[in-house]
């Protein structure tokens, strides 16, 4: 699965902004983001399970934040750091 | 993961004294200032983590080397990094406070951010407490590689009644802040909760009671009720654990154990002054002097420098008489506001005080609080400072 991420995650990855990941659902996808990256979830979904509120995922062109959203092959999942104030 | 920064030392000098690191943590990142031994010199370092919201920063006193700092940015959730070198590189937390996930279905907590740091026990060497919003409080028994939830406090039954179910109005969220572990007893421990009052606890936190007789709480419809209250603050010197200090939403209190009812001393300070305020800080090795920022706590409360005028003001009875120190402030037009952390003592003789502000300057004084000297300036807003002697 491609993931597009955002600058907030440079720490973790290190800049890179494009990652390929395996996982059959979100939630799948973002486990394997934190294999590759560790501790890279928890700043992006809490403890619940949750989307952080200033984090949108985008599945494709949809805004998506349930984890147990199902994935297809092609599918580009999008992680955005969205507007949090100054 | 944070990447290593590299800090620089200042130059030997004054007579052999220690130096001080002054750790002020701000909106926007960690900055770290090191005195000389006369600590007139200041020497900062920094911006450590810039751009992430830092609540805390604390050395810890039992190996003077590693630093724990609390960190969020604005869009990433919390965690807390960990230097060992005193700052020079930093590690991020393996396993962050958090709460402990829900079955599906219901509504679980999450922690929004750390908020305070507290290194465990002298006898317990990698032990610290940590302090969130919203309110739980959280231990690390590995120096804060990971870190544990302390269930006594955060399922306990009254937790929603204590917390006002984590929902009140205190900005930037609820708060559990000011944990104290008695020197004499590691399992004897005191928190604050704003709101929700002083809380203790004599079995390690397995089980937590209020606190708070004694303390007004003038914005609940109940007269002196066991809980709810706004503690801003609190200390506990180390030469007199069972005396305890509290700046409140609503006065300045002392406490002397085993009673169990705090006595409002803040009315001895000057009227037109008030006893508001946010931080205080107790005297190393003397028990009975304190000092205190007083805030405008009137109208619609603008926590500001009273007339614009900022002062510290000093007791040196525990309460009962309070001085005024201003001599180095500027003294008209500056409305500063001192958050609870941002304002401490460090160790030496005698006593170094440090205050941030939110104007985002750092102020010092080398002689207990009688004159002042801004050390930083145009630093994001300050939100703690923390002061102590590194190895």
């Amino acid at each position: 699965m491609r993931v597009r991420l955002p600058s907030p995650l440079d720490s973790y990855t290190g800049g890179l902004r494009t990652v390929d990941l395996p996982g059959g659902d979100l939630g799948a996808v973002l486990a394997a983001l934190d294999a590759r990256f560790p501790g890279a979830r928890f700043r992006i979904v809490d403890e619940q399970g949750r989307v952080r509120t200033h984090i949108n995922v985008f599945v494709n062109a949809e805004r998506v934040g349930d984890l147990g959203h199902p994935l297809a092959p092609g599918d580009e999942v999008m992680i955005v750091a969205a507007l949090s104030g100054g | 993961m944070a990447k290593a920064k590299k800090a620089s030392r200042p130059k030997a000098g004054g007579g052999g004294q220690r130096r001080v690191l002054v750790l002020a943590a701000t909106r926007k990142g960690l900055f770290l200032l090191r005195s000389d031994g006369t600590r007139r010199a200041w020497r900062q370092d920094g911006p450590h983590f810039l751009g992430c919201i830092i609540h805390h920063a604390v050395l810890d006193p039992r190996d003077r080397r590693t630093v724990l700092a609390a960190a969020r940015t604005g869009h990433l959730g919390p965690t807390v990094y960990r230097s060992r070198d005193l700052g020079r590189t930093w590690k991020e937390s393996a396993r962050p406070p958090q709460f402990p996930k829900v079955p599906e279905g219901q509504k679980g907590r999450a922690v929004n951010h750390t908020f305070w740091l507290t290194p465990g026990h002298a006898s317990e060497p990698g032990a610290w407490y940590a302090g969130t919003s919203p309110q739980g409080l959280f231990r690390s028994r590995d120096g804060g590689e990971t870190w544990d939830p302390v269930a006594g406090f955060n399922d306990n039954p009254m937790w929603g009644k204590w917390t006002s179910d984590g929902q009140d109005g205190t900005p930037d969220g609820p708060k559990l802040h000011s944990i104290l572990v008695d020197p004499r007893d590691p399992a004897h421990l005191y928190f604050g909760l704003s709101s929700g009052g002083v809380f203790e606890s004599a079995d390690a936190g397995a089980s937590w009671r209020p606190l708070n007789k004694g303390v007004v709480a003038d914005f609940l419809p109940v007269k002196d009720p066991e809980y709810g209250h706004d503690p801003h603050c609190l200390v506990q010197p180390a030469s007199r654990p069972d005396r305890l200090y509290q700046q409140n939403h609503c006065g300045f209190y002392r406490i002397d154990r085993p009673s169990d009812r705090w006595e409002r001393v803040g009315r001895n300070m000057p009227k037109a002054v008030g006893d508001v305020g946010f931080p205080v800080v107790v005297h190393p090795r003397d028990p009975e002097r304190i000092w205190t920022v007083p805030m405008d706590g009137t109208t619609v409360w603008p926590r500001t420098s009273v007339g614009g005028r900022p002062a510290v003001f000093e007791s040196r009875d525990g309460g009962g008489r309070w001085r005024r120190h201003d001599r180095g402030f500027p003294r008209r037009q500056a409305w500063w506001t001192v958050k609870r952390q941002a304002f401490a003592a460090d160790g030496r003789d005698p006593v170094g005080l440090y205050l941030g502000t939110t104007g985002g300057e750092v102020w010092a004084s080398r002689d207990e609080g009688a004159s002042w000297r801004c050390v930083a300036r145009h630093l994001p807003q300050v939100y703690a400072v923390t002061a102590a002697e590194p190895a």
